[in-house]
């Protein structure tokens, strides 16, 4: 694309040109616009740049994130500063991993209507809808799976329908899947073991106590 | 660009399987003065003021240590306290958040804790790391090995009483994560799934997919949520406070959203505010977040505090060059672990793609500049081909969907495919070797000020390896909360007062600079034709 081609964009409704090749990031900022909220990572990884957009003589509202989606002639934009939802507080350690689990903390997830809105509006491409179900199964192992790549932009509960919070839900079955299926690895807590009772101590000591060019020559002859 | 592609495709068969001899020591020394950006005359000068005085420095560090703070003592009063509390947490990415939750651990009231936060809380370089985390588990390893690599990777110019501590606590710090939920891949035998990264003797690399830093992040905040330590998002720590006898006694926060300062004071001060890739040093473009401006440094600098080893900054050899919206964006080096070669405009090889990370990067910048043999992007990016396909090729097909789910996905999203097509990288600014310098309490050389993460100097020496960063974090996180919290249970903070910053205008002055920057930058500035700027100064 030429680097000089300019579209029409409408930033919280202000007319703005902006090149065509910038992101809706970069055109805010092009715009004139200092970011505070609404930026993170810059980079897709972060979830911070939540944005809703509409084209014009479009009647679809449409979502994505700021820093990954280019602009387009005609977008009228406006960025979520943030996404009001409210975290459950639980302790990890008192929890059991099954389905009472997500009924108990997140009840609404039983009026899921299966209307897979909240998988069409991830900007990761997740199957959120498939992991809230699992959720609602005790399928706890799929819910963490398909949620993985969640970035906890918001973006699926503010057009889920049913007011349900889906990277909540995703959260709380990758860590209970985590803890309690797959559960701690015993070659980690036997080398903690060996450490704390100081195995390596006296190798470590002795590396520290050479002069800079012995470290250097055991270094460079090390395997 | 198409026209080279072309070109890449042409010559991808014969070069399967096909490698670029390692260079010399001699040819790396060479390449290394001739076309590293840190080897660069003219791009650092020695600090004029301060304790670290005569440090040489990027001149971008310069100019935010010898700038002016960025408040004025007579528009605050600073004995109007908004908060007062045990323990004050700067920065909410991986240093920060293990703090804070140490030192509820160690029994620090989490009504006596606050963490503040420039952007939202978790948004970090933290959260940004793919590659993985370091840590000594492996049967054929120790933490004597990791020593050692720790302190040749940095050039043995490392603090090793600190080194000591990373390679011996990195196994219980994935303990710690598992504990509270972190996802690590694992083999189907249940032991950990151990992979290697640039300079390490042995496999001990921990992943989460792709998404390492992501995972570890997210379970870490939800914690903290879980236990209800208090918080201020959209909020930064703009000076330090300190007392008559110079300690530091907490900091004056600027709520970016009322633009309005608050006043905490603390018994301890942890700096977690990471790097400094947002200075664009030399005018690279970063693989960092929003927020990497560098203002630990400065903040510790005001009050005094040593810094070290800041002349040795990390390039990443492939950021992305193309598309623009990617620009600078880390390119995981396991593309090329697993195959991926660097080659010219003309498809040719002309480095090995596994030298180390400052020689790659040399040969890179040298391709694209000095044999002219680069492509150049329609924004005046230059930079080569990094020819992915050949890891389907050379691992059979589904490879690359498989093992770089973040790479894949986020090319993807601007149609193109890395499977099928190769992608334009030139190195980025990544990684500030250095920083304030702390000893194994995560103390720096000033009372009351405690350090931890990418902010310190120390750990990693001139050069920092893959993976050792996260294990920082975590750490000497972890020791900055439990010895905060120790210090706050034993000390009464005094009075707070700017005279450090009076103390710093008159070194300044002292110094003959006159200049009308002022620091921390807290946000950097990409408005109007600034977001198209793509000048690195190498020329
Ligand atoms: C893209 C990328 C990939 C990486 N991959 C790896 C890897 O695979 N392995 C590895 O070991 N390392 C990796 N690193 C390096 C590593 O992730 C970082 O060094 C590390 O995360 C730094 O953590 P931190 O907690 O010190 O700082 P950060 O995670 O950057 O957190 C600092 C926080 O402080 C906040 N802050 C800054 N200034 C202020 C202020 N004035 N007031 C209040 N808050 C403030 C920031 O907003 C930020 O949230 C990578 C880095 C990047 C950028
Ligand atoms: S699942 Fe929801 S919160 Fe997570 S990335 Fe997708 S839309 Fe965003
Ligand atoms: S949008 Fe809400 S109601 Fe619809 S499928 Fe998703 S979770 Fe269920
Ligand atoms: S800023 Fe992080 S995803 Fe856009």
């Amino acid at each position: 694309m030429n680097g000089d081609e300019m579209v029409t964009v409408y930033i919280m409704g202000k007319k703005h040109r902006v090149p065509a090749n910038l992101t809706i990031m970069k055109a805010m900022e092009y715009a004139g616009y200092q970011l505070r909220r609404g930026a993170g990572c810059r980079g897709g990884f972060c979830g911070a740049c939540s944005t809703i957009y509409r084209m014009r003589g479009s009647f679809r509202l449409q979502v994505a994130l700021a820093c990954q989606k280019m602009v387009e002639d005609g977008m009228i934009i406006t960025q979520l500063p943030f996404i009001p939802s409210e975290k459950k507080r639980y302790r990890l350690e008192k929890l059991k991993p099954d389905a009472g689990v997500f009924l108990e903390y997140f009840p609404e997830i039983a009026r899921c209507l299966s209307c897979n809105t909240c998988t069409k509006a991830c900007p990761q491409d997740l199957m959120v809808m498939d992991y809230v179900q699992a959720a609602l199964r005790g399928d706890i192992k799929t819910a963490a799976e398909l949620s993985f790549d969640c970035l906890s932009c918001g973006l699926c509960a503010v057009r889920c329908p049913a007011e349900i919070v889906p990277y909540h839900i995703g959260q709380l079955a990758r860590r209970l899947y985590s803890r309690y299926i797959v559960g701690p690895s015993e070659q980690v807590q036997n080398r903690v073991m060996e450490i704390e009772k100081g195995r390596y101590d006296e190798e470590i000591q002795r590396l520290k106590s050479l002069d800079i060019n012995m470290l250097r020559e055991i270094y460079s002859r090390r395997e | 660009m198409r026209e080279s592609i072309s070109l890449v495709e042409e010559t991808r068969r014969e070069r399967v399987g096909r490698s670029f001899p390692f260079m010399s020591m001699e040819e790396r020394r060479r390449i290394l003065e001739e076309w590293h950006p840190d080897y660069k005359p003219g791009t650092k000068r020695p600090l004029m003021i301060g304790p670290s005085r005569g440090m040489i420095v990027p001149h971008e560090v310069a100019d935010i240590l010898e700038a002016h703070p960025l408040i004025d003592p007579d528009e605050i009063d600073v004995t109007d306290l908004e908060y007062d509390v045990d323990v004050l947490v700067i920065g909410a990415g991986g240093a920060g958040l293990s703090a804070a939750l140490t030192a509820q651990e160690s029994g620090i009231d989490r009504e006596g804790i606050l963490m503040v936060q420039k952007l939202r809380l978790g948004d970090s370089n933290s959260k940004m790391s793919q590659g993985g985390i370091q840590a000594a588990v492996g049967p054929d390893d120790s933490p004597a090995l990791h020593f050692l690599d720790i302190m040749g990777g940095g050039l043995f110019a490392n603090k090793p009483e600190l080194v000591e501590i990373l390679a011996k606590e990195g196994p219980d710090v994935i303990r710690w994560h598992e504990s509270l939920g972190v996802i690590y891949d694992k083999n189907p035998d249940g032991t950990m799934k151990l992979i290697s990264g640039g300079g390490t003797c042995r496999n001990r690399m921990h992943t989460c997919k792709d998404y390492t830093g992501l995972e570890i992040i997210r379970v870490l905040l939800d914690e903290f949520l879980n236990r209800e330590i208090p918080y201020l998002e959209f909020t930064c720590a703009v000076e330090l406070l300190t007392d008559d006898k110079g300690e530091v006694v907490g900091a004056v926060l600027w709520d970016m959203d009322s633009d309005e300062y608050r006043v905490v004071r603390a018994k301890s001060t942890i700096l977690a505010t990471g790097g400094f890739g947002r200075l664009h040093i030399q005018g690279f473009e970063t693989t960092n977040h929003y927020g990497a401006t560098g203002d630990g440094i400065v903040l510790a600098y005001h009050v005094g505090a040593v810094l070290r080893d800041l002349d040795a900054t990390q390039y990443h050899p492939t950021g992305a060059a193309y598309p623009e919206q990617l620009v600078g964006q880390l390119c995981t080096e396991a593309l090329r672990g697993r195959g991926a070669q660097p080659v010219n405009r003309l498809g040719e090889l002309f480095v090995h793609p596994l030298e180390t990370r400052d020689a790659e990067s040399a040969a890179i910048i040298r391709e694209c500049y000095g044999r002219d043999l680069g492509v150049t992007t329609p924004t005046g990016m230059r930079g080569v081909w990094l020819d992915t396909p050949l890891i389907d090729i050379l691992h059979g097909p589904g490879t690359i969907e498989r093992e770089f789910h973040a790479m894949y996905r986020m090319f993807g999203r601007f149609n193109i495919d890395i499977r099928k097509e190769p992608i334009l990288v030139f190195p980025t600014l990544h990684y500030m070797n250095g920083g304030v310098e702390i000893n194994p309490m995560a103390e720096t050389s000033i009372p009351g000020l405690f350090a931890a993460g990418e902010v310190c100097g120390g750990v990693h020496g001139k050069n920092r390896l893959m993976g050792n960063s996260q294990l920082d974090l975590y750490v000497f996180g972890r020791r900055a909360g439990r010895y905060a919290a120790e210090r706050a249970r034993k000390v009464q903070a005094g009075r707070p007062t700017l005279n450090h910053v009076e103390r710093y205008e008159r070194w300044l002055e002292e110094a003959g600079i006159k200049t009308s920057r002022k620091a921390p930058l807290l946000l950097p500035e990409y408005r109007g034709k600034k977001t198209l700027e793509h000048i690195i100064k190498l020329l």
